[in-house]
């Protein structure tokens, strides 16, 4: 405990030290993030845990958490497979690896403090932000309860207090971020008996876990879990087993979790910009369309009362024609007729006489 | 007085009202159990399916099966369909119920309602990089147009011709703000899963989830415009008017055509997106026939049944796969909400809804139905002009 | 003075909120031009 104590103040110093170095080697460009330079974490040796929930009952202590249902004494809860819940911000699990029959091998888990935190990422009001010094905090005076953090976590870390029905929170390892920033230890590291915990500047941490894999190939899986896993976290672990042995997944992938979305995001602003564009164009082609139409049908009802028009005039003018030669017909018939009575009224005239004479 | 009476108990007793009454009852129940001893008493949830069907289904179905607001006024107004005017009203009510209902449901899943009613995410801090951030900006403005977009009938009633003018002529530029705040929020739902590609199957899980939201919710949208139209004939008959009824047929027909070629736009996409993850190989696990049940029987069967009624004219199948695609769509937003999310964990650590759960979201359902049936019964939905009611 | 953006979802809280206040513009902006485009119409 001292052993590790010490250590962390060293690092501390050191950190201190090559902090400007560190500075400008890490000049951020805003096109590729390699997150916070001052960037505290932790490094878990699973291969040193011996599953004596030390770091439980620290955890337990300084967060104030309700005392639990058996002492952290009782090892015999390890027989269990355990999640953190909302009085328990870490647990340690007991795992028979088959690569390593014959003892079985401990992990703690507790909040991983993602470099690119996914709950941070997905959180509506922002309650979740990483600190410059490591720590993914929470805040609940803004959170709303949508439990869209729960969703996004890979490591399903985040728990809910579903039994209280006027204030819930989420509940989830702090790191102890008051206590860093008092430059204490995280609890856990703190309480670790075995040196399992080691606290430090995540970038010597990483270089440390590597030396410590490069001495001992035989002991150590040639990875460090947290190096890049979901874009990397500040909580690295090394092992002696494959990690999804001990109930880490590896299939994570090593995409950062704001990428994951930033796609989706980047799509909301285009159909913002151009769908009234297509929207206001497709709408003013059927107005124009509908326009047209109401045209065309008023020119053909127009043009068809212009024709209907002119065959009614020229039916007429025919009609009257017609009426004009049968007048003048009717007249010079008349004409005739009466011509050809009086000619035969004076025939008559002229026969009746002589006959007259005759009697 | 003693014959009215037992006339009016006679009209109150139906058996929809019976079986309604029940429903509410149960669900006020509910209600009291969730508001006074937490989510925890009421629900299944736990710390690793923090999402049961009040998200899965109210939220999720809800929106999908509201999209017909924004599908039918834009077939209307943007796309020229005038003839189909009479079929707006109704599109519009059922969505602004349906966002309603949504709105309601978060007020009963979300831990700290009171910061939800009070918009925290938009008021106190802006979470500008969550999905739900614009989902949730996407749905409160939408309410609001929708709202508008309803406002010309109280205003004809009122008699208040020159405000309910106003409105007519922002008729367009609401119908084209509706359709981009849909588009946003109808394909985000989808996207709100992109954060978690290790807790939702591979099949379901998909760079184009946001798209396939988008475009499925035309389909419902088309789908829901039949499915309803069918339901409020049965119900409604004497309530609707000449134009309502002679428009009818042939928008069943149209949509019916358009809901297939949507639809098989879709199924295309789909594939592409199997092709895209390189997943051929899951469809022949567990999973990936069940999703082959929702590609083959949800998407490509109704697709081919509208195209069947489209060209026979046949209305009845028409009708029929109308709400056999509602169904789909209902089953795809479970998929992904729930039976395909956590699908590598043991059956003993899945999601099962509780009874209450369940209770409350049939008391949602039922709600709105209620809602519907009283707007529909007093107001003028389903006949143009409010002061011509006595005619009919 | 760029400011320096160590993690990606600070950078991005940065531009999505920049981008959000921007699109409330364009929206109202979209309604003025219309209107304006729009104004000698019959």
């Amino acid at each position: 405990m001292s052993i590790s104590r010490r250590k962390f103040l060293g690092w501390m110093g050191a950190a201190g030290a090559t902090a400007t170095v560190g500075k400008s080697a890490k000049a951020a460009s805003n096109k590729h993030f390699t997150g916070y330079p001052e960037g505290l974490g932790v490094l878990h040796d699973i291969t040193a845990c011996v599953g004596c929930r030390e770091c439980e009952a620290a955890c337990n202590k300084v967060n104030e958490l309700p005392e639990p249902d058996k002492p952290f004494k009782d090892t015999s809860v390890l027989d269990q497979k355990r999640s953190a819940t909302t009085k328990a911000y870490t647990v340690v699990n007991k795992y028979d690896a088959p690569s390593k029959a014959k003892a079985p091998v401990f992990r703690k888990m507790q909040c991983n403090h993602c470099l690119e935190p996914a709950c941070a990422s997905v959180c509506f009001v922002a309650a979740f932000s990483k600190q410059p010094a490591g720590p993914v905090v929470y805040d609940p005076t803004v959170c709303v309860g949508c439990r869209y953090c729960m969703i996004a976590c890979p490591f399903e870390i985040p728990t809910y207090e579903y039994d209280d029905p006027f204030t819930p929170e989420v509940k989830k390892c702090t790191m102890c971020a008051p206590r860093i920033a008092n430059g204490q230890l995280p609890g856990c590291v703190e309480a670790c008996p075995k040196e399992a915990l080691i606290f430090g500047k995540r970038d010597n941490l990483l270089k440390i876990a590597k030396e410590k894999i490069r001495k001992h190939p035989d002991r150590y899986i040639d990875h460090v879990y947290g190096e890049h896993e979901m874009g990397g976290t500040s909580w690295l672990y090394i092992s002696g087993v494959p990690f999804n042995e001990v109930g880490m997944r590896e299939d994570l992938g090593v995409t950062p979790a704001p990428s994951l979305t930033s796609g989706a995001l980047h799509v909301v602003p285009m159909i913002v910009g151009l769908w009234p564009v297509f929207l206001a164009g497709m709408y003013g082609m059927t107005k124009r369309r509908e326009k047209i139409a109401v045209e065309e049908k008023k020119k053909a009802v127009s043009h068809a009362l212009e024709k209907a028009n002119s065959e009614a005039e020229e039916k007429l003018a025919l009609a009257l024609e017609k009426a004009n030669q049968d007048k003048e017909k009717a007249l010079k018939q008349a004409q005739q007729e009466k011509e050809k009575a009086v000619k035969e009224a004076l025939a008559s005239t002229a026969e009746t006489k002589p006959a007259k004479e005759d009697s | 007085m003693s014959e009215q009476l037992i006339s009016e108990n006679k009209t109150l007793f139906t058996p929809f009202n019976v079986i309604a009454g029940i429903i509410v009852i149960i669900g006020l129940v509910i209600t009291f159990l969730r508001f006074t001893k937490g989510l925890g008493t009421v629900t299944n949830l736990s710390d690793t399916s923090p999402w049961g069907i009040w998200i899965g289904f109210d939220l999720m179905c809800g929106v999908a099966l509201a999209a017909g607001g924004y599908t039918v006024s834009s077939a209307c107004y943007v796309f020229g369909m005038k003839k189909y005017h009479a079929a707006v009203r109704p599109a519009i009510l059922t969505a602004f119920l349906g966002y309603a209902t949504v709105l309601v449901s978060l007020v009963y899943d979300v831990g700290r309602p009171v910061r939800l009613a009070m918009a925290y995410p938009f008021v106190v801090q802006q979470g500008t990089t969550s999905l739900l951030f614009e989902v949730g900006l996407c749905v409160m403005i939408y309410l609001s147009v929708l709202f508008l977009e309803f406002t010309p009938i109280p205003l004809e009633w009122l008699g208040l011709k020159k405000i309910r003018n106003i409105m007519i002529k922002l008729t367009m530029v609401l119908t084209i703000f509706g359709v981009v705040l849909s588009t946003l929020h109808q394909s985000s739902l989808g996207a709100l899963f992109l954060i978690a590609p290790s807790k939702l199957h591979p099949l379901w899980y998909s760079p184009y989830i946001a798209v396939y939201f988008f475009v499925s919710s035309i389909i419902a949208g088309l789908s829901m415009v039949i499915f309803e139209g069918t339901l409020s004939h049965k119900a409604f008959h004497g309530k609707m008017d000449k134009t309502y009824l002679e428009e009818h047929d042939p928008l069943v027909l149209q949509f019916g055509k358009a809901a297939s070629l949507v639809l098989a736009g879709y199924f295309s996409i789909k594939i592409i997106g199997i092709a895209a993850d390189n997943n051929w190989h899951l469809l022949v696990t567990p999973y990936g026939l069940w999703f082959l049940v929702e590609l083959l029987g949800f998407v490509a069967l109704p697709c081919f049944l509208y195209a069947i009624g489209a060209r026979d004219k046949n209305l009845k199948l028409i009708r029929f796969t109308a709400g056999w695609t509602v169904f789909g769509i209902v089953l795809n937003r479970l998929n992904v909400s729930l039976i395909a999310f956590n699908w590598q964990k043991p059956l003993s650590e899945r999601y099962i809804p509780s009874l209450m759960e369940i209770g409350l979201s049939v008391f949602m359902v039922t709600a709105l139905i209620i809602a519907f049936k009283f707007i529909a019964t007093n107001m003028p939905v389903f006949h143009e002009h409010p002061d011509y009611k006595e005619t009919h | 003075m760029e400011h320096t953006f160590y993690t990606l979802q600070e950078f991005m809280l940065h531009t999505e909120s920049v981008t959000y206040i921007i699109l409330a513009i364009i929206l109202l902006g979209v309604l003025g031009f219309w209107l304006f485009l729009t104004e000698y119409d019959d």
